[in-house]
């Protein structure tokens, strides 16, 4: 499929090439040569192609529920006019933008996403983006690593567990000690361990959430910022939920010398986890220890304006096994995505959106703390995400409300002991009055049949 | 190339210039024309104690990067400040303005033996060429 | 009036006026009656702009782009073959691209059916025991399987193994991958047919091998017809051996990487599946291991419970994430799952025959490429390749001055992408050519007389070609000033000079 040739075709280029056949031309030693049948599916004409692929889509009931998950993939609304340009053959089907004269645009669109990200983060430098959120965290580490010769992580157990676990997984190939730090009962980091923790002479970053995972602002206050650069530590900001962003302190303003953070929320479809989008941002003295690939703006032969791949002496190609990092691809056409949701929304949208957010959670909050059995875990401040106590276990009560049609929420017991009677719930601007209340009834017939008990 | 008189020269392209205990130490003009146009050069720390011939820094061109050797060990004692803003003084100036640091040197006489004078690096510079 | 493409496009910063840009949701509310003053923010200031001017602006930049849609992309090691649209229907379905990944595994059997199905696919065409599709591209996934061999030597009590083999022609990322879980690297120097060399791999192994890293066919675009011997010799010296799927797309339905003694092995499923490159990116890199390393695998792992066999309603597929020996997980969540169904659908579409006939026909066109390009180009290594060659400007360099660049720069202003120049290194003045299967044999003759008429230029009339290229959106950028003075970003007018 999706080859040319002709018959005669075939018959011209052997005879060019001198081969009596395809099966001579593309021989391996016979030792090594395919001796079993493979285990594939038969060719699929497309018809029966899409067909397949939509019964698959169909047994995943779950896309079609009302849903309050959230815990670091966020459902926002995806305007129309994102598709219609990303899927642009140009962009889709281009290569690396190493060919800088026939690149512009991607390399263009770089310089903006590098712009958009340093003003949502308040750095001064942005790479052009990284995997997602958990691997711009652990190549965060490495260039605190190498920025301070120490070798000590101390991370917030309040960061996501996955981009805890995916630290760990990393460190396990650096000479590194990752060490955690406790999350207080106010669902905030435990500053005071923390403090007490940098004590120790090898801290080389302390790694802190906000909003936290559970949906907390969680930002270290001036003393603790002090204290952070008095133990020549970077403080590593984490955003698992950058339209938070459009409203919070950016990490630039709690101290952070470093933000990373995940950004499939401006436009990246769910896609069950992937593919997403990670960034990194950092002060200036970062700049050549950011791991991957940065867009410069220069001038071309004729003095026009023009943008290309720079600094690539710091990456792989060049470096090998000196390279900063051995990232290659980045996320081009999700950080794509994220410039063209940042441009169509603008200033006034991205604000109202996470207003909205505000909003609805504060909704979603209410109700639920209405119902009786059921109470919210912690205080304001939080963005669009809140932890709830509920009577009992909490993957009986998401059960109960599967059977309703509807995703209640993240069950966190799954990574902290202590919250085994807890949802983490996320409201957005998609969610609806009647997915409110449809909430709201499911949840009062768990709360009336827990009373009857 | 006819190299400047008076120096010292390694094998990997780097010079020295002893005068009165402090060695001053760049990248030869061979060097900076192999690398092409210099865009960052990472030198060692003030106060750090090198090895002869130890890894100190890293010179970056657009499309190439190599580390930088410290022909003589001791104490670096000055690091040229000026490369920060200016990396393209090492093309333009090799042997003068474009200088990288300067060490203390402890014993410069066991040193020697492993360097070569001008006349030695030239012929060194003539056969790596062919 | 000009096109569009041939003049400067303003940054989106510099456009737009506040309070332009689209309402997607009437808030009445103010950030301010819900959080305290000090959690807040009002210091940004990003460009509104009317659904009108966005579209413009984007559609502007991608008149700068060459992309596959365009023309032939000859670029050697990358495999741009065509990317099927239909792929793109299949992964945009809303049951797949609004699944949170949170959902439960019951409410996304559809999912990860997907994921079980294309994990057993991978495995059988390539002769692996088991396969992850964790890791996000071919980097992470070399990555991902050096920590799998560390894990695997430390559960044997074997610390002593930190030296990972690379040839000479290997891609940078191997080293790169290599110095990030602290193995130290020995490159292994190519025979003079451009092949590794048995003898060579016998000296350099030993009791502290971990992993030789090699691609088959490599770099060269050849194959190592000793590749058995070369892994026996690896292994018996306790050694792993890994497969670099860059260049997969010569030997599906051949020969496997399983086959030919690879115990780890990665494939990038934008190249060798038509998952869309997007401007570098998102990847999709897979990696695949023998039997006795399925443990270490990165979680979760996709499993089905249920009897072996063709899967029927009986069956049920979930996520597992209780595998104590595996090295963790490697990225936020399980998979880039929407390129996971771009690469099953890619599967589907061709069946096994057609895989092979993809294989065959991707060594044929880049064969008919090598003979005719022989003909005014010096091709290194004239012999039989496989899915790409390489050819090299050293002979043009020294009789006219043109060197690789110059002629790739040429390519551009004719309309074609360049290839691969410069790489591997052990070629002077390399061109490294791939034309993947999916080109017509016109569009091959066109390209050959293209650059016929560039080499024949080059003697006559050199000063076009250090010039160009001419007719592409911009000329040659100075990249000096690029990394001498960095402008990274835009900055406000009144913020004075730009970032530095």
């Amino acid at each position: 499929m999706y080859t040319p040739h002709t018959a005669r075709d075939i018959e011209e280029m052997l005879a060019v090439v001198g081969a009596p056949s395809l099966d001579d031309l593309a021989r391996v030693p016979a030792g090594i040569a395919l001796k079993v049948k493979l285990d594939l599916p038969q060719a699929t004409p497309e018809i029966d192609l899409i067909r397949r692929f939509q019964q698959l889509a169909h047994r995943n009931d779950g896309a079609g529920y009302r849903q309050f998950l959230g815990a670091g993939a966020y459902r926002h609304y995806i305007p129309p006019v994102l598709g219609a340009l990303a899927m642009r053959g140009e962009f889709l089907t281009a290569y690396t933008p190493y060919q800088a004269e026939v690149s512009q645009g991607s390399l263009q669109a770089i310089y903006e996403w590098q712009t958009y990200i340093c003003q949502l983060t308040g750095l001064d430098v942005a790479n052009a983006s990284v995997y997602d959120g958990a691997t711009a965290l652990a190549e965060a580490a490495i260039m605190a690593i190498n920025a301070t010769g120490k070798h000590t992580l101390l991370i917030s157990r309040a960061v996501h567990p996955n981009y805890r676990a995916v630290l760990n997984t990393y460190a396990g190939g650096l000479d590194a000690r990752v060490e955690e730090i406790a999350a207080a009962a106010s669902g905030t980091t435990d500053w005071a361990q923390l403090s007490e923790r940098l004590a120790q002479p090898d801290v080389a970053a302390v790694i802190v959430q906000s909003p936290n995972f559970f949906g907390n602002v969680d930002t270290p206050d001036s003393v603790v910022q002090e204290a952070i650069k008095a133990a020549g530590a970077v403080l590593i900001g984490v955003v698992a939920e950058a339209l938070s962003l459009a409203v919070l302190q950016p990490p630039a303003a709690w101290g952070a010398g470093i933000a990373v953070g995940e950004a499939q929320s401006f436009g990246v479809a769910l896609a069950y986890g992937g593919p997403y989008v990670g960034f990194i941002a950092a002060a200036k003295e970062h700049l050549r220890r950011l791991p991957g690939r940065l867009a410069g703006k220069s001038t071309d032969a004729q003095g026009r304006p023009a943008y290309v791949l720079t600094l690539q002496a710091r990456e792989q190609h060049i470096r090998r096994e000196r390279a900063t990092s051995n990232i290659c691809t980045n996320q081009a056409h999700c950080a794509l995505l994220a410039t063209m949701y940042l441009a169509a929304v603008g200033n006034s949208g991205l604000r109202a959106i996470a207003t909205e957010n505000l909003r609805r959670s504060r909704q979603l909050a209410t109700t639920v703390a209405n119902v009786p059995g059921f109470r919210l875990a912690h205080q304001e401040p939080f963005f669009n995400e809140l932890v709830v106590r509920v009577p009992g276990r909490a993957a009986d009560v998401l059960t109960v409300l599967e059977q309703h049609g509807i995703l209640g929420g993240v069950d966190l017991g799954r990574w902290y002991p202590e919250y085994a009677d807890a949802l983490l719930m996320t409201a957005t601007e998609l969610t609806t009055d009647e997915d409110i209340d449809a909430l709201s009834a499911a949840l009062k017939e768990v709360a009336s049949s827990a009373a009857a008990v | 190339m006819a190299q400047p008189q008076g120096l010292l020269y390694s094998k990997e392209h780097e010079w020295a210039n002893v005068d009165g205990g402090v060695a001053t130490v760049g990248i030869t003009e061979y060097a900076q024309n192999s690398l092409g146009d210099i865009v960052f050069v990472e030198l060692p720390k003030v106060g750090a104690k090198v090895e002869q011939g130890a890894n100190v820094g890293v010179v970056e061109s657009v499309k190439a990067v190599s580390d930088l050797f410290t022909p003589i060990g001791g104490e670096v004692v000055e690091v040229n400040g000026t490369l920060e803003d200016d990396p393209g003084l090492v093309n333009r100036e090799p042997f003068a303005g474009g200088w990288m640091f300067k060490v203390k040197v402890a014993d410069l006489e066991p040193q020697r033996a492993n360097l070569l004078n001008a006349a030695a690096y030239e012929q060194f510079v003539a056969e790596s060429e062919h | 009036m000009p096109l569009p493409s041939s003049s400067a496009t303003p940054l989106l910063f510099e456009q737009g006026q506040p309070g332009r840009a689209t309402p997607y949701v009437v808030s009445s509310a103010s950030a301010r009656s819900f959080l305290p003053r000090e959690v807040l923010r009002d210091d940004l200031e990003l460009p509104d702009l009317s659904e009108l001017e966005m579209v413009r602006h984007f559609t502007r930049l991608s008149q700068k782009n060459f992309g596959i849609d365009l023309g032939f992309y000859p670029l050697g090691s990358c495999t741009m073959k065509h990317n099927p649209k239909v792929n793109d229907a299949a992964a945009a379905l809303p049951g797949f691209s609004d699944l949170h990944p949170y959902t439960p595994d019951h409410l996304a059997q559809g999912a990860l059916q997907v994921m079980w199905e294309l994990e057993r696919a991978l495995s059988s065409l390539f002769g692996m025991a088991a396969f992850s599709l964790n890791p996000s591209a071919g980097a992470q996934a070399e990555l991902t399987a050096l920590l799998i061999s560390k894990a695997y030597f430390r559960q044997r009590g074997d610390s002593a193994r930190t030296t990972v083999i690379v040839p000479d022609t290997a891609h940078g990322t191997n080293p790169a991958s290599a110095a990030m879980v602290g193995y130290k690297v020995v490159s292994l120097k190519s025979k003079e047919n451009g092949r590794v060399d048995p003898e060579a791999m016998r000296q350099a192994v030993g009791p502290n091998t971990a992993v030789c890293m090699l691609t088959n066919p490599n770099t060269l675009g050849l194959f190592e017809d000793e590749i058995a011997t070369i892994a026996k010799i690896v292994h018996e010296a306790g050694g792993l051996m890994y497969y670099d799927g860059a260049n997969a797309n010569a030997l599906m339905g051949i020969t496997r990487p399983g086959d030919m003694g690879f115990d780890l092995m990665h494939i990038n499923t934008h190249k060798t599946f038509t998952i869309p490159h997007g401007g570098g990116g998102a990847g999709h890199g897979p990696v695949g291991v023998a039997a006795h390393l399925v443990e270490f695998l990165p979680t979760p792992l996709v499993v089905r419970d249920g009897p072996e066999g063709r899967t029927t309603p009986a069956h049920a597929f979930r996520l597992d994430f209780e595998r104590p020996l595996s090295v963790g997980p490697v990225r936020s969540f399980w998979s880039n799952f929407a390129h996971a169904v771009r690469a099953l659908a890619y599967i589907y579409a061709n069946g096994a025959d057609g895989l092979r006939r993809v294989s065959q026909l991707a060594v044929l066109n880049a064969n008919y490429l090598r003979v005719k390009i022989a003909e005014f180009l010096s091709v290194p290594y004239d012999e039989l390749c496989r899915h790409e060659f390489v050819a090299s400007a050293q002979d043009l360099k020294h009789e006219t001055g043109v060197r690789a660049l110059d002629l790739a720069k040429g390519l551009l202003d004719e309309g074609y992408m360049a290839p691969t120049i410069y790489f591997p290194l052990i070629v002077p003045e390399c061109l490294m050519i791939e034309p993947t299967e999916t080109e017509t044999k016109e569009t091959l003759d066109a390209f050959v007389e293209t650059l016929r008429a560039l080499v024949a230029r080059a003697q006559s009339d050199p000063q076009t070609l250090l010039d160009a290229p001419q007719r592409t959106p911009v000329g040659r950028i100075d990249e000096t000033r690029a990394a001498r003075q960095p402008d990274l970003r835009w900055m406000p007018p009144s913020s004075g000079a730009n970032e530095r």
